[in-house]
């Protein structure tokens, strides 16, 4: 044991590496909460907050339990915090757009606009021009869509905003499929996953693998300042993220995984823990990039094989064996070769922990004393 | 529900003027949307709580520590004020149940910490070394004990003065009765003083935690043998007796030994040492027995000169009944251990010793096979048992095995005599006795008044399975010094030290809260349908139930298992 000093009582925890966040004290208990009673407002979460602007309220028509009516709250709550409240949102048509605003009710707690499914970037860059020319440099923009409308119907406004470097955050948040639709394959849904368009049946069940589109690092890809993964199942890297990205000006990309009870056939109490699952297997990467560069990741803090993540989910249901079928342990080795792929990508173990050891895992900053600092 | 902040609303509204200003087509109004608009919060009229089949509860689960302690504490409950750096606050949660803080945090076997969940993580909250600290702190700033409650008429005799006793006499004082407490010997504690040795239970520090209790009103008489226990209720009417009396008569095993030998047991060792009379032992000392007393008059023995002290015992280490942090001790100071041999006779300062071996059933069996260990002296530690000679007047009170037979209501066959501790079956160890003391107290206050006592109906355990471990941090336990091996032997000083404030704060805050909220605003933050209101600091948080919709993340991502789901009433 070492001498007591300032091992007692606290450990320190922070944001991603890139935020630029001073290191925040944390107590032994609950540090991965939300908040907790024994440290100062400050150093909570944007959602222990009471006084937090719940952008997306209540009343709201998303099903049980769903992931993309939580991020979209961590996320705009966070960009409210940052900007004192000026922020404008553009929506792209989806699910978010749907259940948020049925006609003539809206949930949202803020300046929120609707156009079209494919050109929200387009719109934001217009909202965020508009600001420019009249000198409101103090109100910036959010433009947000699901996957649909970031990946597949939204990308060429997307990559045109990118381009430009316009000055707004565009945040997809990825449930991996056309969900309010009745869950059709979306260029972001992964391989091996049952959707309508892409039934288990065949000797290729679900969706396909060698398709798809791996959208951070196509953003990464056109230098942008700022580019950043995050889930709904780590708070304190997700709001950090979004204090990062506003403190920035320029076009930004937050691609936030929102796991759907609905489409990925899961219960609605476990939303949080399969997005949990999803990174602590390294199935879903969190990073975050600079110009182009990646400059963090979190690591794995108790590594778990992928079959952890889709055993939880019906729409993998056709890969593990039961009384009638054998079960496609070719197509998990397959799952599980590409998270072992990130993992090797970016880093997601501590070092001199390739081998998953759960013992040699711990979570960026636990350890005792100001040895917490994210590489 | 709470957080619509208007000023958050304004700026949005003024943002949102900003932009309709600058897009409106030629011909509207300035200021006027261009677009369908829509009234903000306006999504609050439409109740999705209708949809809800299961509803969250928060609920309070009993934490695996409370549930094991013998003493009947709420350790998660004194610790989670503890946490806060809330001593005084936490100490007095604590003698709520148990007067002895400081005595339980050095002698206590920890029962608590076998049952800590916890340990399935990294290691158990090391919450005795924290009750310690507690204890300590409280002697150190002189925090008395709570007053008694108003007179009640009734008067409660106790007889003796050891953790059963005393703890019997605090819970009936506090309660109002007038209480005689009678004690055989000439100071109050009986084994915690005459048992246990200093080393691990300073005599101040007792005698201070004593005091304090008698302090609340106890009329103490000492050197008061109750003979005949009939005959001192005939002399002057109680209400209520509690029969506390103790096992200190040692057990003995027919050991054929020359007239020279030195056979001798582990109690009179163990009050001689305390009493300044300790016995002549020789250099060369053999212990017989398996259990904490072996162990405790083995370390004695080395403490008094002894430079070889032996334990014998006829099984193996993993089936000793003495606790492994005393065996550890006890070989770090250099007291060796014998296995699978018992004592087959003594003489001429040789002990014979029969070597055993373990039959499928775990039970020793001879060999017929011997050896001869050089010994001075043979101290023997087979056990105790209750003097009830004091009974023998009372023919209706029954006694089985050698112990006072009690209902569960800690009450003999004669009514009005209750008994507890070591007299009756069960654990024998002083938090054990203090439990006793603590029950028996409720009991006779609830006979008194003519009623049942009805006890509250014990909370779900909250086991593991119950919590959601992501959420706490990897947390070191805080380990006690202890004094160096080298320097134990040569006298009485205390083996075991207490945690310093800021490793005893640490060590609290490594506590899971098992299935009690800890106000972490977890179930606040993962709500989709902000159905969840925080009530601000210490009044937790509630349900919104017009708008939650019953996904059960709240109960899911709960850290300490402190929400349950339950099917919606119809």
């Amino acid at each position: 044991m070492d001498e007591h000093g300032d091992a007692a009582g606290t450990a320190v925890r922070t944001g991603p590496g890139d935020s630029g966040r001073t290191p925040v004290k944390y107590y032994q208990v609950g540090s991965f909460a939300v908040g907790n009673r024994l440290v100062a407002l400050e150093q909570r979460t944007v959602q222990a907050d009471p006084e937090r602007s719940n952008a997306l309220t209540s009343g709201h028509r998303a099903c049980q339990g769903c992931g993309e009516a939580l991020g979209a709250r961590y996320v705009l709550d966070a960009a409210m915090r940052a900007t004192g409240g000026k922020v404008v949102a553009v929506n792209a048509t989806g699910c978010l757009e749907v259940f948020t605003t049925p006609y003539p009710e809206t949930s949202w707690q803020l300046p929120w606009l609707h156009s079209l499914f494919g050109n929200a970037a387009a719109v934001a860059t217009g909202v965020a021009a508009a600001l420019a020319a009249t000198g409101r440099d103090d109100v910036r923009v959010v433009a947000q869509a699901g996957d649909g409308g970031t990946v597949d119907i939204g990308l060429a406004c997307l990559s045109g905003m990118f381009e430009r470097d316009d000055d707004v955050l565009f945040v997809c948040y990825d449930n991996q499929a056309y969900m309010n639709t009745g869950v059709q394959r979306s260029a972001a849904t992964p391989p091996g996953a049952r959707t309508a368009t892409t039934e288990a049946v065949g000797p290729d069940p679900g969706a396909p693998f060698g398709q798809g589109k791996d959208l951070p690092r196509v953003a990464m890809a056109h230098d942008i300042p700022y580019v950043a993964t995050a889930t709904v199942a780590d708070l304190f890297d997700l709001e950090a993220k979004v204090e990062t990205a506003m403190a920035v000006h320029g076009a930004r990309y937050l691609h936030v995984l929102v796991p759907c009870p609905l489409g990925w056939q899961t219960a609605s109490a476990d939303t949080v823990r399969v997005a949990r699952l999803a990174t602590e297997s390294g199935l879903f990467p969190v990073f975050a990039a600079v110009d182009g560069q990646v400059t963090s990741a979190s690591r794995i803090r108790h590594r778990v094989p992928v079959e952890a993540y889709l055993r939880q989910q019906g729409r993998y249901r056709h890969l593990f064996p039961s009384e009638d079928r054998p079960g496609r342990p070719d197509v998990v080795a397959r799952i599980q070769a590409q998270a072992d792929a990130n993992i090797a990508r970016y880093g997601l173990l501590a070092d001199g922990d390739g081998d998953g050891d759960e013992d040699g895992t711990r979570p960026p900053g636990s350890g005792v004393a100001g040895s917490g600092v994210a590489p | 529900m709470t957080g619509r902040p208007e000023a958050a609303t304004e700026a949005a509204t003024e943002a949102a003027t900003a932009v309709a200003e600058q897009v409106t087509p030629d011909g509207a109004a300035p200021g006027e949307p261009f677009a369908v608009t829509l009234e903000v919060g306006s999504s609050l009229a439409n109740h999705t709580g209708s949809w809800r089949v299961e509803r969250p509860v928060y609920v309070h689960r009993l934490p695996p520590c409370n549930d094991a302690c013998p003493a009947g504490e709420d350790a998660q409950g004194w610790l989670y004020r503890a946490e806060e750096g809330d001593y005084e606050g936490a100490w007095r949660h604590l003698v709520e149940e148990n007067p002895f803080p400081a005595v339980m945090g050095r002698v206590c076997y920890r029962p608590c910490e076998t049952a800590c969940n916890r340990g399935e993580l990294d290691e158990a909250v090391g919450i005795n070394a924290v009750e310690r600290f507690l204890g300590d702190e409280a002697l150190r700033r002189g925090w008395r004990l709570p007053d008694p409650a108003e007179p009640s008429g009734r008067h409660v005799l106790v007889i003796g003065g050891g953790p059963a006793g005393l703890s019997a006499a605090y819970h009936l004082r506090r309660a109002g009765h007038q209480v005689t407490l009678r004690e055989a010997q000439g100071a109050l504690g009986g084994m915690m003083r005459y048992g246990i040795p200093l080393y691990r239970l300073p005599r101040d520090v007792l005698d201070d935690e004593v005091q304090r209790l008698v302090e609340l009103g106890i009329e103490v008489e000492l050197h008061h043998r109750v003979n005949d226990l009939a005959a001192e209720l005939d002399e002057r009417s109680f209400d209520a007796t509690f029969l506390a009396v103790g096992a200190q008569l040692a057990k003995r095993a027919y050991v054929p030994a020359g007239d020279s030998a030195r056979v001798l047991d582990a109690l009179s060792l163990l009050s001689g040492a305390e009493q300044g009379t300790p016995p002549v032992l020789g250099r060369r000392v053999a212990v017989y027995g398996g259990g904490d007393t072996a162990i405790d008059a083995a370390r004695t023995a080395r403490r008094l000169g002894v430079t070889e002290p032996v334990v014998v015992y006829r099984r193996t280490r993993d089936r000793m009944p003495a606790h492994d942090v005393e065996v550890g001790e006890a070989v770090e100071e250099g007291i060796r251990l014998r296995w699978l041999s018992t004592v087959a006779g003594f003489e001429g300062g040789e002990l014979v010793l029969e070597e055993m071996v373990l039959d499928e059933d775990g039970l020793p069996q001879p060999t017929g096979r011997t050896e001869r260990l050089e010994a001075d002296a043979l101290v023997l530690a087979l056990g105790e048992e209750a003097d009830l000679s004091l009974l023998a007047s009372l023919p209706d009170v029954e006694v089985r095995d050698d112990t006072v037979v009690v209902g569960s209501g800690a009450q003999t066959t004669h009514p009005g005599i209750f008994a507890g501790g070591d007299a009756v079956a069960g654990d024998r160890t002083v938090t054990t006795a203090v439990g006793h003391g603590k029950h028996a107290a409720g009991q006779i206050g609830a006979w008194l008044a003519g009623r049942d006592l009805v006890l509250p109906a014990r909370h779900e355990l909250a086991t593991f399975d119950h919590l959601n471990t992501w959420y706490y941090a990897d947390a070191p336990k805080q380990e006690r010094p202890r004094l160096e091996a080298a320097r134990r032997t040569s006298g009485f000083s205390e083996v075991v030290f207490g945690l310093a404030e800021d490793n005893a704060l640490f060590e609290a805050r490594r506590c899971l809260s098992c299935g009690n909220c800890f106000e972490c605003d977890n179930c606040f933050g993962v709500c989709p349908d902000n159905a969840v209101a925080k009530l601000g600091p210490g009044n937790g948080y509630a349900f919104d139930l017009d708008y939650c919709k019953g996904c059960g993340i709240c109960a899911a991502e709960c850290p300490c298992g402190a929400i349950a789901m339950e099917p919606e009433r119809r």
